[in-house]
């Protein structure tokens, strides 16, 4: 597996630092979503950098997953393209595909876990597909994953259909953290959660930012996470993207904006976070 | 190599150097196991590691920890321990356990105990449901309105009428095929005339009625357990109860009565495709002419002859809707038990529909039918 000297850098330990670079690792550009005649995005751009924690958010059906999907090359826009370090994802290589994927974890809104495998199978399943190891090293990384992400070892052995919503949630972070990805991408990771989970979960998710310097793409509703994690923000409305730091999103006068931050929600949550 | 090691004095001391990263698992294993083998106290030295990932930290702080009081630290451990002991230090510190290995005597009862009970239950379950099926059944019968019309047709049109080609196409190869064989063998006894009758009584009586229903329980026996096992692992079955939907009623009836209605009419069609396919080998092959055929087939067939055929059909088509909604509601949690079930629902009913047609043979002749 090559491995380019960001990846490597990323990794190195004793000095973790916060500072996002100038260069977009991930960009979209002029992306257009149509299913039928409902137009979804028209003419979205986005950029990614590394290092930073970027949340998504809009309303329900304003098609964040649809873009998510999108960046990851799930889904093939109707027009527009997605760029990885300046190379238009339709245009490589599988190869090449391959190594960019290696380095994504990704989380599905529904979890998406393999509901015939178990939860440490799932998160095994990508390590075999990529590594040897022993069965000793990969019920040890198992481990790790699952603590992690707060889950019991004792759910280990369960099917995903044996779980509740919430440890799928969970489990499903674990599996996208199986391969020590540099980017995490998440749908409403939250989503499900009791709020001392929700906050644990925050609280990993700082984690893996500021130590591994972890570059992390999340779809939110949830408010909490939105201000105590994300150094920037995407908001989807009327089929555009506006993005801007938090306080700029929030000063940004478009009426569902305003709804969103300035609701009675969104002021308890800022006192919340603003307290603690 | 991810370490080198030195003796000095009585101690070994492990540079730890290049990348502890998950891309090279195997490596680090393998280091690791190496130096473990040493009895002398171990000096480890982390400042020539290049890269770690929390995969290779995780292995190390694990190696370390294992090696106990043997293993002295030099130089600020890596960042990733103190995330590391913090997520050891969180709640129960149970390890995952390595599957067991060996059977025992005591794992065989197990075994033979748990299969028991569950064949059991199945078998209690399958009259259970049978019962329901019947309970309902009757309920809708009581007022038609019940009967979910749309949902009965298109089950017609997707179990029948979707099947005519491929059902038209085996009832009329394999009667020439019968006919053809059955030719050869009458030839010889210069009875070739008998090969009317040979097709015409094989084709109504049994062939058609039973390859139409073998094929109707792997078009349409392994789609019923397919869509109702989909839907069970959505929960879409439990959103129907929830909603005070009876699932009986709008899953499994109209699966049933668009069956039962259906096979009888596919079956008509495949009486004819195969007489067609007879009366095509006999002219082209026996010079029977269709004038010939036609008063030849009047005389073999007896008036109950097609009646024979046709009044198995319902019955065939009961089992194959019955077995493939039973299975597919079986599904309980994962995609391979999806697998599972919908196989067992086609092979199951095509047992069950030749056992049927068995107990029929046995029948008719018993009445001289
Ligand atoms: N595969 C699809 N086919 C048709 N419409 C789709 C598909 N995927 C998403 N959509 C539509 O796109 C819109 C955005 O969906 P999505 O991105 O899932 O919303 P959300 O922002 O809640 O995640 C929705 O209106 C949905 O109906
Ligand atoms: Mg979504």
């Amino acid at each position: 597996m090559a491995e380019s000297d960001g990846v490597t850098e990323g990794y190195a330990h004793g000095s973790p630092t916060n500072a996002a670079s100038d260069t977009p690792i991930i960009s979209v550009r002029g992306v257009v979503n149509k299913f039928g005649r409902q137009v979804v995005h028209d003419g979205v751009d986005l950029d990614v950098y590394a290092g930073e924690v970027l949340g998504i958010v809009g309303g329900s059906g304003s098609g964040k997953s649809v873009l998510l999907r999108t960046m990851l090359g799930l889904h093939r826009p109707n027009a527009g393209e997605v760029l990885i370090q300046g190379k238009n994802i339709t245009k490589m290589s599988n190869e090449e595909l391959l190594a960019i994927k290696r380095r994504y974890g990704v989380t599905f809104q529904h979890g998406a876990l393999f509901s015939s495998l178990t939860v440490a199978e799932n998160i095994q399943l990508p390590i075999r597909e990529y590594f040897d190891a022993s069965e000793e090293v990969l019920r040890s990384l198992t481990e790790l994953r699952l603590r992690m992400v707060g889950l019991p070892v004792a759910a280990a052995a369960k099917l995903p259909s044996q779980l509740s919503g919430g440890m799928v949630k969970r489990a499903a972070l674990a599996r996208a953290l199986a391969l020590d990805p540099d980017i995490l991408f998440l749908d409403e990771p939250t989503a499900g959660l009791d709020p001392i989970s929700a906050a644990a979960f925050d609280e990993l998710i700082c984690y893996l930012h500021r130590s591994l310097r972890l570059t992390i793409v999340m779809i939110t509703h949830d408010l909490d996470t939105l201000i105590s994690t994300c150094s920037r923000v995407a908001v989807l409305v009327d089929r555009k993207i506006v993005v801007d730091t938090l306080s700029g999103i929030m000063s940004n006068p478009h009426p569902w904006i305003q709804e969103y931050f300035h609701g009675p929600r969104a002021r308890a949550a800022e006192a919340a976070v603003g307290a603690r | 190599m991810l370490l080198e090691s030195e003796r000095s004095g009585d101690e070994l001391i492990v540079r730890l150097k290049g990348a502890w990263l998950i891309d090279n698992l195997a490596e680090i294993e393998r280091a690791l196991a190496g130096i473990s083998g040493a009895s002398a106290p171990l000096v480890v030295d982390f400042r020539a590691i290049e890269a770690l990932d929390l995969s290779g930290a995780w292995l190390l702080h694990r190696w370390l920890v294992s090696l106990g009081e043997r293993a002295r630290v030099e130089g600020e451990p890596p960042a990733h321990f103190a995330f590391i002991e913090e997520v050891l230090h969180r709640e129960p510190k149970e390890r995952i356990a390595p599957p067991e290995g060996k059977l025992s005597l005591h794992d065989a009862l197990a075994w033979i105990g748990r299969n028991s009970v569950d064949w059991a239950k199945q078998t209690r379950d399958s009259i259970g449901f049978f019962g329901r099926v019947t309970v309902n059944a009757l309920r809708v019968l009581g007022s038609i309105k019940r009967l979910r019309l749309p949902s009965v047709t298109r089950h017609i049109y997707e179990t029948g009428i979707q099947a005519i080609p491929i059902v038209s196409l085996i009832a009329f190869l394999i009667s020439v095929i019968v006919a053809y064989l059955g030719a050869q063998q009458l030839r010889q006894f210069g009875a070739e005339i008998f090969t009317v009758d040979l097709v015409a009584i094989a084709v109504l009586r049994e062939m058609s009625p039973l390859l139409t229903a073998i094929i109707v329980a792997g078009r349409s026996g392994s789609a019923f357990a397919a869509e109702i096992g989909v839907m069970r692992l959505n929960d879409e079955i439990d959103a129907l109860q929830s909603i005070g939907v009876n699932y009986f009623e709008v899953l499994v009836l109209p699966r049933l009565a668009g069956l039962v209605i259906a096979l009888p009419l596919l079956t008509i069609i495949a009486d004819a495709m195969g007489l067609a396919g007879g009366a095509l080998l006999s002219s082209i092959l026996l010079d029977i002419s269709l004038d010939q055929f036609l008063p030849r087939m009047q005389d073999a067939l007896a008036p109950t002859t097609f009646w024979a055929g046709i009044i198995k059909t319902p019955v065939f088509a009961m089992l194959i809707a019955l077995v493939g909604t039973y299975r597919g509601l079986q599904v309980r949690s994962s995609s391979r038990e999806l697998g599972r079930l919908t196989t067992m629902a086609v092979v199951q009913s095509i047992f069950l529909v030749i056992f049927a047609d068995a107990v029929f043979a046995v029948v008719f002749v018993e009445l001289d039918f």
